[in-house]
Parts: structure tokens; C-alpha cells; sequence
């Protein structure tokens, strides 16, 4: 089983092989699915906890402040043990809840996470599914979450759920349109939805920089979008700490409060994610058109570091955002997009086909 | 026309104002060593509290040990939850006339807010505000204090 950190196509496959040699074509299966299922469930968990960890540090330094210092070198072990609380905690059902909804939406979010996780590349050959629909496949199961949140706020019995549920519902319909069409832009200049061939395409140059003017106007869209998409601050009036206490999940304690709250920074793993295939290059190292020996150093950091690397950055960026705008009002929010985004978005689409038709591209 | 210049206006000025605070922020996040919190208990030799900090209620004595307090008792009308309590005494001057003088001077740190309105209301500057703040203690006894040291008196030429 050869081993290659640039490329684990080879390394998959021979697994399969051997598999197939051992087992029957069905348990091959089983255990296939087993053991990605695993590597997701403990990716999520993980890296959920390092991303909430990650956040607190990041929004006490905007502060002035220090964030968690205590439990751990430099407080690294505190989500862990926030976490450990929370699996404590008694589950508590409010009084006339509808049971079966409300049990059922922590799970409806969490699936919807992972379906959108199944496509994401995170190196050569390290993909679960290839679809030739990727880009669109992504933009449609992560707005299943939405289906989640409402039925969470719906479910609860309580007014200030059903309002954060309602605002999300509206926030995530409107900003659904403008991920969509700036993905769209970027498709134009791929001309594929398939995420390996997005991602092969920018080897010689990522496409922010490929498509220079539109693309970086789609990639601010697509980063605002994506933070509406998500419910995160400034967008974060679903939640509304100071209005409506928590929003949807208020009535949720213990491993089904986790849930949500996992699920969010997942799906703002996710958002960066897809930000950072479509937008800057994926697992693709950075390119220099003629520069060989630069590119060649490149080259040598393996792809799940840069990977990593510029979805982290991403994160970051989106985390800046949170922690230095004040949110935005209801009215606000759909100003923003049916009067601005929307109709940049429209237009860009235009400057991009333009671009394309023109070749006026690196 | 004119209104898509000014609809493009908004739209950089938006942007603009945006980076203004993202800017700001970011200054916040690239200089950590501006940061505000203290460690505590990792600091406590080198902590030095700030000139403001009200830590208790103090009456400093000189070396002689005298204070300036006459016990008027305006500090004890001022605390709003009672905090204070002056018990005085009667003493006799050298030319013979009778004089108050504190005899008491009783704070109960376990009430008190710290809203310095007794420091401000003293007539003559006798209480000020301490930077002393561990307080914990295993009896609440303790924290009912006598200000004016034992066998310490007002100093000189102190007018009430
Ligand atoms: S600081 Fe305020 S509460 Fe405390 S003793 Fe003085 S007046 Fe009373
Ligand atoms: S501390 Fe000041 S206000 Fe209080 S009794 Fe003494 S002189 Fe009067």
C-alpha cells in the first residue's frame, strides 16, 4: 500500500484492491462506507472543536483580550472540556414541544452538513464522491439545513425560536440566490460543475486570479453570501443573542444544543471550503505562470497542507467579519442582497460570460 | 444615469467603510502585545493596580499615628447602604472646652459597593479608596473593620 502525500489516488485504490482480494463485493462495501463515515464523523468532531476553540482565541484578540488561557497550553483543551460538559447535561423537552420534529431537526442539520462534506476535495484523491454536478450539488443539500432550523424553531413552542427560524428561513432564501449565481460566474469560466475538474483546472492559475476583475467581485459576493448562508455575525439575527436569546435553539440543551452548534461551524468549514475550490485553487499549489523554480518549491508542500492553509485563511477572514460588524436589521439584510448583490451578481455574470467569449483571461 | 452614479457611489462607499473597521480590528489583532487582560495570579508580585481602582475604604495615619478624621459622621449619611457607622466621643481640650472626636470609625467591607461617595462627601480628606483588593476571608467577621488605628488621634489644626 504505497503511501504518497501528493497523491492518494493510488493509495485508495490499493486499499479497494485489497479489500475486494479479502471480502465479498458487499462487505467491501460496507466497510468502505464504514470507514469513511468514521473519517468524517471524527473530522467534524475534531475539527468542529478546534474551529470553536480557534473562534474564541481569534475574537479575543479583536477584543483586546485573551480568550481561554486556563485548561490545557493556552486553553487548547477547553472546547474538549466544554464539550465533555455538554454530553453531561440532562436533555431537557419543553412542555408541548411536537416531539417527533423536535428531536428530528438536530439530525436534519447535521445531515445536511455532511452531505455537503461528502463532495469536498481535500487533495488529489482524497474525495468521497466525484459528481459531474458537484458545484450544484453543494449549493442544494447545504439549503437543506435551512428545512432543520425551521423546523427547530417551529417545533419548540416557543415565540423567540419561531422568530430566529422565520429571519433564518428569509435570510438563507435570498442569499441562496446570490451564492448560486456567483458560483455560476465561476462555472462560466471552468465550464465544469465537477469540483476535481475545478480544481485541475487551476493548476497554471487559480481562478481569482484567472479571472481577475469578475471573479474577484463573485469571490466577495460569494464570501458575503456564504456568511449569510451560514447564520454567522454580521448576519447572525437567526441567533440574535441580545433579542432573541439564542433564536432556534433556545429550547435545545445538551448533545442536541452540540449539534447546532457543531453543525454551524462545520457549515462555515464548509462555506470556506467551497470558497477556496472554486474560487482559490483547492489543494492546487500557488502558481506563478514562468516561474519555474518558485513553482517548483510550490510544488513541494503537500496538498493537504495547502488545503488547510487557505481554508484557514478563509475562516479567518469570515471570523473578522463577525467580530468587527455590528449586525445587520432584518430590512437591512434584504436591501443588502435584492438590491445589491443580486444585481452586481447579475451583472458580473455578464462581465464574466464577456471575459470568457473575449478570452481576455490569463 | 445620475442614479446609477450614485447607486455606484454607495456601493464603494459601503465597501470602504467596511475596510475602515476591518482595518481597525485588524490593528486590534496584529499587535497582541497591546492586550488588556492580566493574568492574574501568575502577576500578583508585579501587579500594579491603576490610580482610580477602588480596592476598600482606608484612613491613612501619619507617623505619629494621627488621621484627619473628626468624626463628624457626614461619610456614614452619605453611604447609601450603611456601610459606615461612627460612633464618637466627647474630649476635653486644653482650654478646658468639650470637643467631639471619633471613637469608632466602623466599615463593613462585606456591604460596601465602592461608590466612593463617602471619600467625596469627608469634609476634611480623612477616607480615601485603597487598591487593596483580596478580600477573601473564611469568616464574614472579618470584613467589619475599625479605619482609625488603635490609640491614634486627630492630627493638628484640623478644622471640622
Ligand atoms: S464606598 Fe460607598 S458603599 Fe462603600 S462605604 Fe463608602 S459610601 Fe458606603
Ligand atoms: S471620615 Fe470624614 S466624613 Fe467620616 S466622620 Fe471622619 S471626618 Fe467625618
Amino acid at each position: 500500500m504505497g503511501f504518497n502525500i501528493y497523491d492518494f489516488t493510488g493509495m485508495t485504490h490499493n486499499m479497494h484492491v485489497s479489500f475486494m482480494e479479502h471480502m465479498s463485493p458487499l462487505m467491501t462495501t460496507i466497510v468502505e462506507w464504514t470507514i469513511i463515515g468514521v473519517c468524517y464523523l471524527l473530522f467534524i468532531a475534531l475539527f468542529g472543536l478546534f474551529l470553536v476553540y480557534a473562534e474564541r482565541k481569534v475574537c479575543a484578540m479583536f477584543q483586546q483580550r485573551m480568550g481561554p488561557m486556563r485548561v490545557g497550553y493556552w486553553g487548547l483543551l477547553q472546547t474538549i472540556a466544554d464539550f465533555i460538559k455538554l454530553l453531561m447535561k440532562e436533555l431537557i423537552t419543553p412542555k408541548g414541544v411536537d416531539k417527533f420534529l423536535y428531536n428530528l431537526a438536530p439530525f436534519i442539520i447535521m445531515i445536511a452538513t455532511f452531505m455537503a462534506m461528502a463532495v469536498l476535495p481535500f487533495a488529489k484523491g482524497l474525495q468521497t464522491l466525484d459528481f459531474d454536478i458537484g458545484v450544484f450539488y453543494v449549493t442544494a443539500v447545504s439549503s437543506i439545513g435551512v428545512i432543520g432550523i425551521l423546523i427547530a424553531g417551529w417545533s419548540s413552542n416557543n415565540k423567540y425560536s419561531l422568530i430566529g427560524a422565520m429571519r433564518s428561513g428569509a435570510q438563507i432564501l435570498s442569499y441562496e440566490l446570490s451564492v448560486s449565481l456567483s458560483l455560476v460566474t465561476m462555472i462560466i469560466l471552468a465550464g465544469s460543475m465537477q469540483l476535481s475538474v475545478i480544481v485541475e483546472g487551476q493548476r497554471d492559475a487559480w481562478f481569482i486570479f484567472k479571472g481577475h476583475v469578475p471573479a474577484l467581485i463573485a469571490f466577495v459576493i460569494f464570501l458575503i453570501a456564504g456568511t449569510a448562508e451560514t447564520n454567522r455575525g454580521p448576519f447572525d439575527l437567526a441567533e440574535a443573542e441580545s433579542e432573541l436569546t439564542a433564536g432556534f435553539h433556545t429550547e435545545y440543551s445538551g448533545i442536541k444544543f452540540a449539534f447546532f452548534f457543531l453543525a454551524e461551524y462545520i457549515n462555515m468549514f464548509i462555506v470556506a471550503a467551497m470558497a477556496v475550490t472554486v474560487f482559490l485553487g483547492g489543494w492546487m499549489p500557488l502558481h506563478f505562470g514562468s516561474l519555474e523554480s518558485f513553482n517548483h518549491v510550490m510544488d513541494f508542500i503537500p496538498p493537504l497542507v495547502w488545503f488547510f492553509l487557505k481554508v484557514g485563511g478563509v475562516i479567518f477572514l469570515i471570523m473578522w467579519f463577525k467580530w468587527t460588524f455590528p449586525r445587520l436589521r432584518v430590512d437591512q439584510i434584504l436591501t443588502l442582497e435584492w438590491k445589491y448583490l443580486l444585481p452586481i451578481n447579475l451583472v458580473n455574470i455578464l462581465l464574466m460570460s464577456l471575459v470568457v467569449l473575449t478570452k481576455f483571461h490569463l | 444615469m445620475n442614479g446609477l452614479f450614485e447607486y455606484i457611489k454607495t456601493v464603494f462607499k459601503g465597501v470602504g467603510t467596511l475596510l475602515t473597521g476591518m482595518k481597525i480590528t485588524g490593528s486590534y489583532f496584529f499587535r497582541p502585545w497591546k492586550h488588556v487582560t492580566q493574568q492574574y495570579p501568575e502577576n500578583r508580585e508585579t501587579l500594579k493596580m491603576f490610580d482610580r481602582f477602588r480596592g476598600e475604604v482606608i484612613m491613612p495615619h501619619n507617623e505619629n499615628n494621627e488621621h484627619l478624621c473628626t468624626g463628624c459622621g457626614i461619610c456614614e449619611l452619605n453611604c447609601p447602604n450603611g456601610s459606615i457607622e461612627i460612633i464618637s466621643m466627647s474630649v476635653l481640650t486644653e482650654d478646658g472646652k468639650k470637643k467631639r472626636a471619633i471613637d469608632k470609625h466602623i466599615y463593613h467591607l462585606g456591604m460596601c459597593t465602592f461608590c466612593n461617595l463617602c471619600v467625596k462627601a469627608c469634609p476634611t480628606g480623612a477616607i480615601i479608596m485603597g487598591q487593596e483588593f483580596e478580600h477573601a476571608v473564611w469568616d464574614r467577621t472579618k470584613l467589619t473593620k475599625v479605619l482609625n488605628l488603635p490609640g491614634s488621634k486627630i492630627a493638628q489644626g484640623v478644622k471640622e
